[in-house]
């Protein structure tokens, strides 16, 4: 090739690289448009909300008086709810994972049982309180309470349960299953003794970013009714006498973390607003951290299993 | 015999379009190419042979800087092309200048999910060519060079993944020879292919014999020796004899390319 | 064969028969759990689907009654929504304008900011980049949609009434753009998986082409990863019409028909809210509109699904 063709290719190929530059520039900026937002959002709400967060403001209910308002009920309601959603969907979302990945012949039946959990997971949240509206507190009687709301976001968190379980099933290679039939183990034996064990780091970052999705979930539980002013407590669910154990706290009326904050963010006057940022940092440091520990999960997982 | 006597490497009178001086290449820590020194004779077809892991391939993308794309990668050493005079392998040579001027086929058919036109066209579009008559043409000619011409015309808008694997192929050295390459790099180009259109692809190399410049990898010994002017064989990143093809099948020099070519080792 | 030989056999295979016949009814306790623990695991995997026949059910009769007293046309062309007042009106066009000019500035930021970014992730950014933007989007979509509420309310809202003078506290505009954010990581992560799943062999042939990582990433990785891509924006319509919290929040729960983002507005979501938020005796004309307002976006998420499969499939490449 003479030096005049090559010059022109090379003309070209300068001209055809300054996108790479401008393309790799503009990426940038939209990542740091993300990150900056992410930013200003953290920042804003610490600068508005730290100044309220003292002992008091865990320990106190909410109040007409911003001042001496806190979020006891909130926080104690948010944790009795998770409690209820954890024992809804953990043991059917494994379950149906298991199910799907290990037993699941292929047929008509569990195709429409994959398509439904796909389609699930795109149902927005406030359907989810519809559904618990109509079925929850109105045909099963369980009214506006503490189990209403659990089963809702057990509901919710269904889909994000499944998926990352049978991700994490799918992970475990056959071998490892043909060594158990290999020694004569059944089916579920094998199932039990390895499969779940294995992939439970997987089951564990799954659980535990649906239930960081369902303590920020507002828009369902506000859908069945919840009240946004108590101030009182369920009862304890340990009792001083006998039988010790007590189930009324699941029919109690509640509050819970994100629905005390608009409730603070809807209210016109400034103080509330203060109330409002420190239940959002609050909240927003409990599903950040929740999300940061699926991450490293995650990552040690991929760092120290190598099938 | 005589045509061994004709063809041997010293009586050769052939025109050198790129050589070899001394290539080494390193995986991360791992040195996979040891002390390459080679030529490329234009217009004819070199053969790269030797077992699994041998650096065939390894040796065949340093041609157009496919190692670019990963990190970790290191070349010393050069491969001069020529007339110019160019190191491919100079940092400050662009690897795209490179691929423009030095093409290549995959292992597997690699079609990109566009119109068989689109396919062959990439190429013309990379490099700015907006004139629909020249892309056309050029198309064409592609296509006819790549003996697809016949079997496609009708059906140019169709999606290449519609083609057989052999049609694929086919259509991946015609996107190789639309922009009119000096070097053309085969890296194994059959291996995914059944036995008829693995004869296919080996009639037309060897029709474009003569037109360019050909680089083959093949761990199919009687594929170099149907379609290759010249042979190397490599054993564990080097090169350990170059020569005429008749020569390497016939009267090799060394007993490490003797024992593989009949099958002792390998 | 000697005698005592064969009884020893006989003795033997006594012994055997006891064995095998034990075994065998272990094998069937044995069996009939294995059988009762897979009814167990399919009762878990069918209840999903009964998930969805309930929210259809419930949305579907509480419906029933409300198009009993309203008729659909009504609903459809009315152009005032005005459930809790004596001169009641239904016109979902209403709270659909609220809905879809929400949706439209949120994909309008989340579409355009989501497919660079995944496109930079998968072609351009550098190993280190990548290993710390992926976790941040992440982080990014797991804020509750009540703080980003807090967020477009006070912090965008007052920012963009310092750049449009007379926009009022209460603005879809704000809501959506806050929205958009929030829908990024979905739009990112998802076109990411997509574009990360083209074969190498794909970008090599374009490589070999000398073509740039600019050209291989618009021309040969985007077109290859199209279906995946098609999926992730509709995955963000999806959750951009059934947001609700932001908008509850930040863009006023007044019906208001317009196609203005700078004017306040209800959408289908929070009009649901705002109703829940009353006390509305259950079984009344005004509890039935909440479903009817959650079949009409039920409707619309399915349509939008049922959409991106075809597209999907459309695009879908084999390779």
């Amino acid at each position: 090739m003479d030096q005049a063709a090559l010059g022109e290719i090379r003309d070209l190929i300068n001209r055809h690289k300054r996108w790479d530059l401008i393309f790799a520039a503009v990426g940038l900026l939209c990542l740091g448009i993300a990150a900056l937002t992410f930013t200003a959002l953290v920042i804003d709400m610490a600068l508005d909300g730290a100044p309220r967060l003292s002992a008091d403001f865990f320990t106190n209910f909410p109040s007409r008086r911003p001042a001496q308002a806190g979020i006891l009920s909130a926080w104690v309601g948010s944790t009795l709810v998770m409690l209820v959603t954890a024992a809804a969907a953990i043991p059917v979302g494994v379950s149906a994972a298991v199910y799907l990945e290990e037993y699941a012949p292929k047929n008509l039946l569990t195709a429409i049982i994959e398509i439904n959990i796909t389609n699930l997971a795109g149902v927005p949240s406030i359907v989810y309180g519809l559904l618990a509206l109509g079925l929850f507190v109105y045909a099963f009687g369980f009214g506006q309470s503490i189990l209403s709301a659990g089963l809702t976001l057990g509901l919710l968190i269904l889909p994000v349960v499944i998926v990352a379980t049978r991700e994490a099933i799918r992970s475990i290679p056959s071998a490892i299953r043909e060594a158990a039939y290999a020694v004569g183990a059944t089916k579920w034996g094998t199932t039990w003794d390895h499969v779940l064990p294995y992939s439970l780091p997987g089951i564990m970052t799954g659980v535990i970013i649906g239930m960081a999705r369902a303590i920020g979930e507002t828009a369902p539980i506000i859908t069945i009714g919840a009240l946004s002013f108590i101030a009182f407590l369920p009862p304890a669910p340990i009792q001083g006498e006998f039988p010790f154990l007590s189930f009324e706290w699941l029919m109690a009326p509640f509050t819970v973390m994100p629905i005390q904050m608009f409730n603070w963010t809807s209210r016109p006057e400034a103080a509330f607003h203060q109330n409002a940022a420190a239940a959002g940092l609050v909240l927003l440091l409990m599903t950040l951290s929740m999300n940061a520990l699926a991450i490293y999960i995650r990552y040690q997982l991929r760092k120290r299993i190598k099938w | 015999m005589s045509k061994v006597a004709e063809g041997s490497l010293a009586a050769s009178s052939m025109v050198v379009k790129a050589e070899t001086k001394n290539l080494n290449f390193h995986y991360g820590s791992f040195h996979a190419l040891k002390s390459i020194n080679m030529p490329l004779y234009e217009k004819k077809v070199t053969a790269l042979i030797g077992p699994s892991g041998c650096g065939k391939s390894t040796y065949l993308r340093c041609f157009n800087r496919m190692h670019d794309l990963y990190p970790g990668n290191r070349y010393d050493g050069e491969i001069k092309l020529y007339p110019d005079n160019t190191n491919l392998l100079h940092a400050h040579v662009d690897p795209i200048e490179v691929r423009m001027r030095i093409s290549m086929v995959f292992q597997k058919p690699n079609p990109f999910p566009k119109s068989i036109y689109e396919n062959v066209a990439y190429g013309l579009r990379v490099r700015g060519e907006r004139k629909a008559s020249i892309v056309d043409e050029k198309v064409e000619q592609a296509l006819r060079g790549a003996a697809l011409w016949d079997e496609v015309k009708h059906r140019l808008k169709d999606l290449a993944f519609n083609l057989s694997g052999g049609q694929q192929q086919r259509l991946c050295i015609a996107r190789a020879l639309a922009t009119e390459p000096e070097i053309l790099l085969f890296d194994e180009p059959t291996s995914a292919l059944d036995p008829i259109a693995t004869a296919s692809i080996e009639e037309l190399i060897a029709d474009l014999k003569g037109k360019l410049t050909i680089l083959i990898v093949t761990h199919n010994m009687q594929q170099a020796a149907r379609v290759s002017d010249y042979t190397a064989y490599m054993y564990l990143g080097e090169v350990i004899e170059f020569d005429v093809t008749d020569t390497i099948f016939i009267k090799p020099k060394n007993k490490a390319t003797e024992d593989y070519i009949t099958g002792r080792f390998g | 064969m000697p005698p005592s030989s064969a009884s020893y056999i006989e003795g033997l295979s006594a012994v055997a028969e006891s064995v095998i016949s034990d075994r065998l009814s272990r094998r069937k306790t044995r069996h009939l759990r294995e059988r009762f623990i897979e009814f167990i695991l399919f009762s878990a995997a069918a209840f999903s689907v009964f998930v969805t026949l309930g929210i259809v059910y419930v949305l579907v009769s509480e419906s029933v009654v409300f198009f009993r007293q309203v008729s659909v046309w009504d609903f459809l062309t009315d152009t005032q929504w005005t459930p809790l007042f004596d001169d009641a009106h239904y016109g979902i066009m209403v709270l659909l304008s609220g809905t879809l000019v929400s949706s439209g500035v949120a994909l309008a930021v989340a579409v355009p900011l989501g497919t660079i970014i995944a496109i930079y992730l998968s072609e351009f950014a550098p190993f280190s980049v990548r290993e710390v933007a992926k976790p941040l989007l992440e982080l990014l979509s797991g804020v509750p949609t009540v703080v980003y509420g807090y967020f477009a309310l006070l912090f965008v809202t007052p920012l963009l009434q310092a750049l449009i003078p007379g926009l009022p506290g209460f603005n879809l505009l704000s809501a959506g753009l806050v929205m958009g954010i929030m829908i990024i990581p979905y739009v990112a992560s998802v076109s990411e998986d997509a574009m990360r799943a083209v074969p190498m062999s794909m970008r090599e042939g374009s490589y070999a082409m000398g073509a740039t990582r600019f050209q291989t990433a618009t021309r040969v990785v985007t077109p290859a990863a199209l279906s995946g891509i098609t999926a992730a924006y509709i995955l963000g319509i999806s959750r951009a019409v059934g947001e609700t919290m932001i908008l509850a929040i930040a863009a006023g729960m007044q019906p208001n028909l317009t196609w203005n983002p700078t004017e306040p507005a209800a959408t289908i979501t929070s009009f649901i809210v705002q109703v829940a938020l009353g006390d509305l005796p259950h079984g009344s004309i005004g509890y039935q509109t909440i479903f009817a307002a959650g079949l009409t976006l039920m409707l619309m998420t399915l349509a939008f699904n049922v959409l991106g499969h075809v597209l999907t499939r459309r695009f879908r490449q084999a390779y």
